[in-house]
């Protein structure tokens, strides 16, 4: 194996606890990862572990489609005004979040009724205010409405349905884009990667006024000692 | 060897039900015994490792629900092949009853996901009759179980400290991980409270214990079932190494309905349904031993139903079914301000907590209830998933923007999108998780009308809560509130009151069901004597949750490991003595 990869893939997964001992994770473990698939290409388990009847189901669900086009676009225009491109990172229809949205109504069904509902609210209410649907107003006018659904504390009697449903189309659009690959490297999450963790790096501790006494120090496992096979000859229960 | 077969003509010495913690043991331990076993095991084949099973390392974005929890309850990623429902095989409920259910239908049932937490009982949690009065002792104490208790952790493996407390019993520990942010959080406010904030007891192999296993590499992922078997699952841990054994058969797909009986009353095999042809076929064997999970067995003794056992196998006490007891739950989570705009690190750590709090009062009445519990903590930087970024109306007005306003609850756009990443790991939970005191009044039965998609008569469940339990979620209410404010915590939802039972959650949520098949000397008190054994019928044993008189305030798994490792050696002798 080539044993520069090898260093490089430890570094990435040890370097984030601000700690690295080579030789705490052997090359097999550094190389662990979750596969790689090509898009379309079918695999078993569905590439993410699926029963036979899980993968069916899913694949009937990709199959079928419930949004139409107007739909669709609505869902865009409205996921970038609730999370717009900036300088960490893009914005939700970068992130495919419409189409994720548009599997999750078909694998939640509940959702269904109240977002095509919401979305029809949308066009009302925009057409009552600007005599346009919602995706034709401009900026402005889409955020007037907006600014009238968002802060559920203070709705007005009159935009209570329009409230329900922003909370439940800001949820989509949040988790669906923070769970994106864009998303969650915005999000700066390190891990779901082989490492050896050794406790929290000693500034972070330090900032919150924390430190490992002694107990825990020397009770804790030595990351070296990771892969000793444990023996019981001193110790006493 | 495995296989499944169509017609068997070879009787087997011992027959196993069920592959989870107390068949996996069973069979492993009779195994190098070197009986000639049959393993019966309702769900398929099962192995971390298989690239098509596999979900350690798999991103939330591999799953086109982002991991969320539509077919599997604990998640898309979570491994369980079950849930609380399951197509084809109800159970029911009478009398109000909210009693839940959760099954794992695969090799290793539900040691495939399960939570890690290892923790023995103490030498009070055998006696609490003895010392509040209530409920019943077990028949046989700490001292008999302890041997158990030392060849489990060294066979098995679980990280923890030797704190010398008085009903927590040390064992044979690995190190330690180092605990999060949070968790020093919560020691340092904890320990202000006179808690006690230790290590956790999880059997995650922090350092290795022999060289067929690998030594965890922190994914926080021990819910997926770990490829490199760092974690316990019987399926790895205890059927695996059975299996290299030319004298197991393991049977898959293959749900078991009752015992069969001879004239003598002896039993003489199971008989079952192979869900891949969907016909009923028989397994002969010398010796039965059920572990198809406390509810279960409980179903296939009242199911096997003869002129001689009317009311099912090893029911002469009417007691089958009865005592069944949940651990009480309940929690509730903080925003802890100071926790919010982290830097970032890889704070996976292992698959669970790396502190929690033990039992601590040595009597709690003056409080108004009798048992106790321990406390679970949550929180951390974990892998985004579906439901991060949700419900940011709850979160962003309670605190100041960074401009030092504050903000109105809700909003879009870049400001909402910044909100997210400066509540990531901010909020801190805890889950209290104690002991309830077992009723007679709460059982499963038959229902006598309804029966599953194999023909198999199906469960009733019929359980209530007492005031002890309550009482006990209110106090469990008010130490989370009180610590998670001390740590500077703003408050999340409501606090439950005593019209919602102070958030405790229905009897089944924990997942802890036990005492169907109750121990005791006393054959008219109890169904199985001292080793697992039927007082009725010598040849059937059950080695599951049970045969709990009652749980502790502690996770059950381990003690359905070392009562199983005991009840397999006794039998073993047993059969040397000819006495079965
Ligand atoms: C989310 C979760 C977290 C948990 N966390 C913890 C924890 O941290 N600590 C702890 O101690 N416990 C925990 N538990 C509980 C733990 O999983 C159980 O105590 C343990 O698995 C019980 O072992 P068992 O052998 O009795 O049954 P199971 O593990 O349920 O195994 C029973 C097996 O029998 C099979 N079976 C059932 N009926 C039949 C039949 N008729 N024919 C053939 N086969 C059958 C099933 O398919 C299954 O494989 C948790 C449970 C869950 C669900
Ligand atoms: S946390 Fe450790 S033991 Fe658990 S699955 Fe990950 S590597 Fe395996």
């Amino acid at each position: 194996m080539d044993r520069r990869k090898s260093i490089k893939a430890m570094f990435a997964g040890t370097v984030t606890s601000g700690f690295m001992f080579s030789g705490c994770l052997t090359d097999k473990e550094a190389e662990l990862k979750s596969s790689d698939i090509a898009e379309g290409e079918i695999v078993a388990g569905g590439g993410y572990g699926r029963t036979p009847e899980e993968l069916a189901r899913d694949q009937r669900l990709v199959s079928e489609t419930f949004f139409n086009e107007h739909e669709m676009a609505t869902i865009a225009v409205l996921a970038d005004l609730i999370i717009p491109a900036d300088e960490s990172s893009g914005s939700a229809t970068d992130a495919g979040v419409p189409e994720f949205i548009e599997f999750i109504v078909k694998d939640m069904p509940w959702h269904q009724t109240p977002m095509r509902g919401g979305l029809m609210w949308l066009d009302h209410e925009s057409n009552r205010r600007y005599d346009l649907e919602f995706i034709k107003a401009s900026e402005d006018q889409q955020k007037a409405i907006l600014d009238d659904i968002a802060y559920p504390d203070e709705v007005k009697p009159q935009f209570e349905h329009g409230a329900q449903f922003f909370s439940r189309i800001r949820n989509l659009v949040a988790t669906g884009f923070f769970t994106s690959k864009m998303g969650i490297e915005d999000l700066g999450y390190q891990g779901n990667v082989p490492n050896v963790w050794d406790g929290v790096p000693r500034d972070v501790l330090e900032k919150h006024g924390l430190e490992y006494d002694e107990k825990i120090l020397t009770q804790s496992i030595k990351p070296e000692e990771r892969n000793d096979v444990m023996s019981w000859d001193d110790y006493e229960v | 060897m495995s296989f499944q077969i169509k017609k068997n003509a070879s009787v087997y010495d011992i027959c196993i039900v069920g592959s989870g913690a107390g068949g996996g043991m069973a069979a492993k331990v009779l195994s190098e015994a070197g009986y000639k076993i049959a393993l019966m095991e309702a769900g398929p084949r099962f192995d971390p490792a298989n690239p098509e099973q596999q979900t350690q390392l798999k991103w939330s974005y591999e799953s086109p629900r982002r991991g969320a929890g539509t077919t599997r309850a604990f998640g898309d990623f979570d491994m369980a092949y079950g849930g609380w429902e399951i197509d084809g095989e109800p159970y029911t409920r009478k009398d109000d009853t909210k009693f839940d259910w959760f099954r794992s239908r695969m090799l290793g049932g539900r040691t495939n996901h399960w939570g890690r937490i290892s923790l023995r009982f103490g030498p009070l949690d055998f006696k609490r009759k003895d010392f509040d009065g209530k409920g019943d002792n077990w028949p046989i104490g700490y001292d008999d179980v302890k041997p158990w208790y030392d060849k489990v952790d060294k066979l098995i493996g679980v990280f923890g400290t030797r704190e010398g407390l008085a009903n927590e019993p040390d064992g044979y520990f690995l190190p330690p991980p180092k605990p999060r942010l949070h968790e020093m959080y919560l020691k340092k406010y904890g320990e202000q409270m006179g808690l006690p904030v230790i290590p956790a007891r999880l059997s995650i192999l922090t350092k290795r214990i022999d060289t067929r296993r690998g030594a965890c590499f922190y994914c926080n992922q021990c819910s997926r079932s770990c490829t490199i078997y760092g974690d316990f699952s019987s399926s790895s841990v205890l059927v695996k190494p059975a299996l290299e054994y030319d004298n197991v058969d393991l049977f898959v797909n293959a749900m078991v309905r009752e015992v069969l009986t001879d004239e003598n009353g002896k039993a003489t095999g199971v008989s079952f349904i192979n869900k891949t042809d969907m016909e009923e076929y028989q397994v002969k064997a010398k010796v039965v031993i059920l572990a198809a999970s406390a509810c279960g067995s409980a179903r296939i003794l009242l199911n096997s139903r003869s002129e001689k056992y009317p009311n099912g196998l090893g029911n002469s006490s009417g007691l089958i079914g009865r005592y069944l007891h949940d651990s009480t739950g309940a929690d509730r989570a903080a925003l802890i301000p100071s926790l919010m705009d982290r830097k970032r690190y890889n704070e996976d750590g292992v698959g669970g907590m790396h502190l929690y709090v033990p039992w601590w009062m040595k009597d709690a009445s003056k409080h108004g209830f009798t048992r106790g519990y321990h406390i679970e903590f949550w929180g951390g930087m974990g892998m985004p998933s579906y439901g991060t970024g949700f419900g940011m109306e709850n979160l962003n007005g309670l605190v100041a923007g960074k401009d030092g306003n504050m903000k109105k609850a809700g909003g879009y756009g870049a400001s909402l999108k910044d909100d997210v990443r400066r509540f990531y790991g901010a909020v801190v939970g805890m889950s209290g998780r104690g002991e309830s005191i077992p009723q007679k009044d709460n059982y499963c039965e038959l229902d006598p009308e309804v029966v599953d998609q194999y023909g198999i008569p199906v469960l009733r469940f019929h359980y209530k809560w007492t005031d002890d339990e309550r009482q006990q979620a209110k106090h469990m209410q008010d130490t989370f509130e009180e610590l998670l404010t001390n740590m500077g915590g703003i408050m999340l939802g409501d606090k439950p009151g005593a019209d919602e039972d102070h958030g405790l959650h229905n009897p089944g949520r924990i997942i802890h069901e036990v005492g169907t098949t109750r121990m005791g000397d006393d054959p008219k008190t109890s169904v199985v004597n001292r080793y697992n054994q039927l007082h009725d019928v010598k040849n059937v044993f059950v080695m599951d949750g049970g045969p709990f008189v009652s749980q502790a305030d502690k996770n059950p798994t381990w003690t359905i490991l070392a009562l199983a490792w005991r009840a397999s050696e006794y039998l073993n002798e047993e059969i040397k003595k000819m006495n079965v």
